[in-house]
């Protein structure tokens, strides 16, 4: 889960990170009551959407009195940045900015242990600064099993090319910044621009927290972050019956098994789908290697009840789950949708492979469920899923 | 001859008494694999049955492994005491660590992965992985043994049901093992460790490897395989329609910005000259006619 700016201020606070969270509104009568509240100077007006490039989309204002903070808040409300709405805003005091820096903490796939990124070329895209002048991006890798030290924070500071003067103070909050990486389980602890002030103090003005929600049973605070107004309804509804469902703007939905197969069940249908004007896959649903009976209604009836979709293409391979007990579970699927007064209206193609197949396939031909058409490969019943879509 | 499990190896499981692990130890145990014994410390000394082959429960994996002489361990146990569950394993110096539980925290895995490293005993697959097979010989894991026999393809796969998929359509031709490494950020076993030892093991001929989007462990393989590996390999890229900043079911699986994107890792991989299939079954058809052409 991505933390908005303010959100990642809030957990820098909480662990004593030097940085102003300032206020959070979301219309620009209260924009202005906070410009009021901060004592009525110069304020910045931050709109508050998880995407990058909020300055140059005119999400990021000054204001010199409690008149503009509303006036700029009135603009940035509503505005559309790379597809984020922005509702909500962030009222920040100026800051007397002397210089800017760049600053992260993440999780290095590839040496499977943890990077920090640090530069003394801040405010702007690190992916640009590396690629222009590489040499002013230091990376240093971290060992998890010993951390981030006063020591290290030096070390960093230094390879980054803070300046002398600055190294007493930013150490201390590299070590702070490590602690929140680790204590909050973060994935990503970005500062930038991490600044120095004109009275010498350092500052973290911006932050962006990703957070790892397989931690979350040790969070149970980071359940609040949760932008609930952001999510796609149907997503929050799968969301609300424990399945692994992701909105897409296709039109064949897609239920399947472990991760991998569906996300290449969802390849395999935009392919097929190019036979039939273009015809895409309307959703990712892995129903786990279980797929019991309930977990199946429980999809078919998110899916049916998305309005895009025109087809339903289920795709199941029978590996510790066997065929049969999942073609027993599409027929209960089905008496359960029809109980809910849900019945299944849209065509439903199956393919079912593997373990049992041939029992599994021989539950559905007796079953003769309305719409439902079995096709044993998956290629050719993503074929035939996309064909009924294109109808 | 296989990779990393044999018939030689002996398996305890940590978390066996649980129901995951006593489902899986039973299905284990019917596939041939030599399972030695179960952790967990409040039923230590007493012993489980399995269709009645009986195995006994030790309070330590150090206890099973002094008493057992085992060197693989598959674990079972809850997220939440995944990582205790492997430094224990790793302390007691266990080989061959499979973590089957998904739903790691990922600092927990950077943890014990840095454990392992330094032990420098210990090598770890997965977590969230459906773990090793070496057909025919032994099971170390979730991977249904029913689907392929032994034979000379050497699978290496981030995904447990795509796994699956591939044995099934290669069937006919049999592997010498198959690797699930796990679609997680950090995982202890990478494709490129896989395709290693594939390279060195008389007994696989050929390689297929399985990818899906996010981080460039694909692309790494890529430049592997160009320096270090002589034999065939066909490979297959999952999750092509899968939008930007959305996790497609695996914690690691997103595309961010440009990186990690399904066309990048086919196009890495077909510029060092490993074959990409569209889909599965045509993934499986070129190592098909790879296969009929060795055997000529």
């Amino acid at each position: 889960m991505d933390l908005m700016e303010y959100q990642a201020k809030t957990v820098f606070a909480k662990h004593g990170v030097g940085t102003t969270v300032g206020e959070v509104v979301h219309t620009p009568e209260e924009a202005r009551a906070a410009a009021e509240k901060l004592g009525g100077g110069t304020v910045v007006v931050k709109a508050q959407v998880l995407t990058g490039g909020r300055g140059k989309a005119g999400g990021v204002k000054l204001a010199a009195n409690p008149d503009e903070a509303e006036e700029r808040a009135r603009e940035i409300l509503g505005l559309d940045i790379k597809g984020h709405i922005v509702k909500t805003l962030n009222i920040v005091p100026a800051a007397a900015i002397a210089e800017e820096y760049y600053f992260s903490f993440l999780i290095d796939r590839a040496n499977r242990n943890y990077l920090c990124i640090a530069s003394a070329a801040g405010g702007m895209e690190i992916e640009e600064v590396a690629h222009t002048n590489p040499d002013a991006v230091a990376k240093i890798s971290i060992d998890p099993a010993t951390g981030v030290d006063e020591a290290k924070a030096r070390e960093i500071a230094t390879a980054a090319g803070y300046p002398a003067d600055i190294i007493d103070a930013v150490a201390p909050e590299i070590v702070k910044l490590y602690g929140v990486f680790l204590a909050e389980d973060a994935t990503l602890v970005e500062v930038n621009p991490l600044v120095k002030l004109k009275d010498g103090r350092v500052e973290a003005l911006d932050g962006k927290v990703s957070l790892d929600e397989n931690a979350d049973f040790r969070h149970p605070e980071h359940a609040a972050f949760a932008d609930s107004s952001a999510a796609d309804p149907l997503e929050a509804a799968a969301k609300a019956k424990g399945l692994n469902y992701v909105k897409l703007d296709g039109s064949v939905g897609i239920i399947g098994n472990g991760a991998g197969l569906v996300m290449s069940t969802l390849d395999v249908v935009a392919y097929a789908g190019e036979e039939f004007g273009g015809v895409k896959p309307a959703n990712f649903l892995d129903i786990g290697g279980g797929a019991s009976a309930e977990v199946m209604a429980n999809g078919l009836e998110i899916i049916i009840s998305d309005a895009q979709v025109k087809s339903v293409f289920v795709n199941v391979f029978g590996g510790i789950t066997a065929c049969d007990a999942v073609a027993n579970g599409i027929v209960q699927a089905f008496e359960l949708l029809a109980a809910r007064g849900e019945a299944v209206s849209k065509p439903l193609v199956v393919r079912l492979d593997g373990n049992n197949a041939e029992e599994g396939r021989r539950i559905l031909d007796e079953a003769g469920l309305a719409g439902l058409e079995r096709v044993d490969t998956m290629d050719g019943a993503a074929k035939r899923a996309a064909e009924l879509a294109a109808k | 001859m296989s990779i990393f499990l044999t018939k030689d190896s002996k398996v305890i499981v940590q978390g066996m008494t649980g129901s995951e692990g006593t489902k899986h130890t039973t299905r284990m145990l019917a596939s041939g694999t030599n399972i030695v014994g179960g952790v967990n410390p409040r039923k230590a000394g007493t012993s489980v049955d399995f269709d009645g082959t009986s195995v006994a429960v030790f309070g330590t994996v150090a206890d099973a492994v002094k008493e057992t002489g085992a060197n693989v361990s598959v674990i079972f146990v809850p997220p939440k005491f995944t990582k205790d569950a492997v430094l224990e394993a790793v302390a007691a110096e266990v080989p061959l660590v499979v973590v089957i539980t998904e739903g790691v925290p990922v600092h927990d895995t950077a943890a014990f992965f840095a454990a392992a490293q330094a032990s420098g005993t210990t090598r770890i697959i997965g977590p969230n992985c459906p773990g090793i097979i070496t057909p025919g010989e032994s099971n170390a894991g979730i991977i249904p043994a029913s689907i392929a026999g032994a034979g000379r393809i050497g699978l290496v796969s981030k995904s447990g049901t795509l796994t699956y998929q591939m044995m099934y359509e290669l069937a006919d031709f049999g592997f010498s093992t198959a690797i699930g490494i796990g679609g997680d950020p950090i995982v202890g076993t990478t494709h490129i460790d896989a395709l290693q030892a594939f390279q060195d093991d008389p007994d696989t001929d050929a390689i297929v490897m399985i990818g899906e989007i996010g981080g460039d462990a694909e692309e790494r393989a890529a430049a592997f395989i160009k320096d270090n590996v002589t034999k065939p390999v066909v490979g297959y890229v999952a999750g092509f329609t899968a939008p930007e900043g959305k996790t497609m079911g695996h914690a690691g699986a997103i595309v961010s910005g440009s990186s990690g994107t399904a066309a990048a890792k086919k196009e890495a991989l077909e510029a060092v000259g490993v074959k990409v299939g569209k889909t599965p079954t045509e993934t499986a058809n070129l190592m098909r006619e790879i296969m009929q052409n060795l055997s000529k």
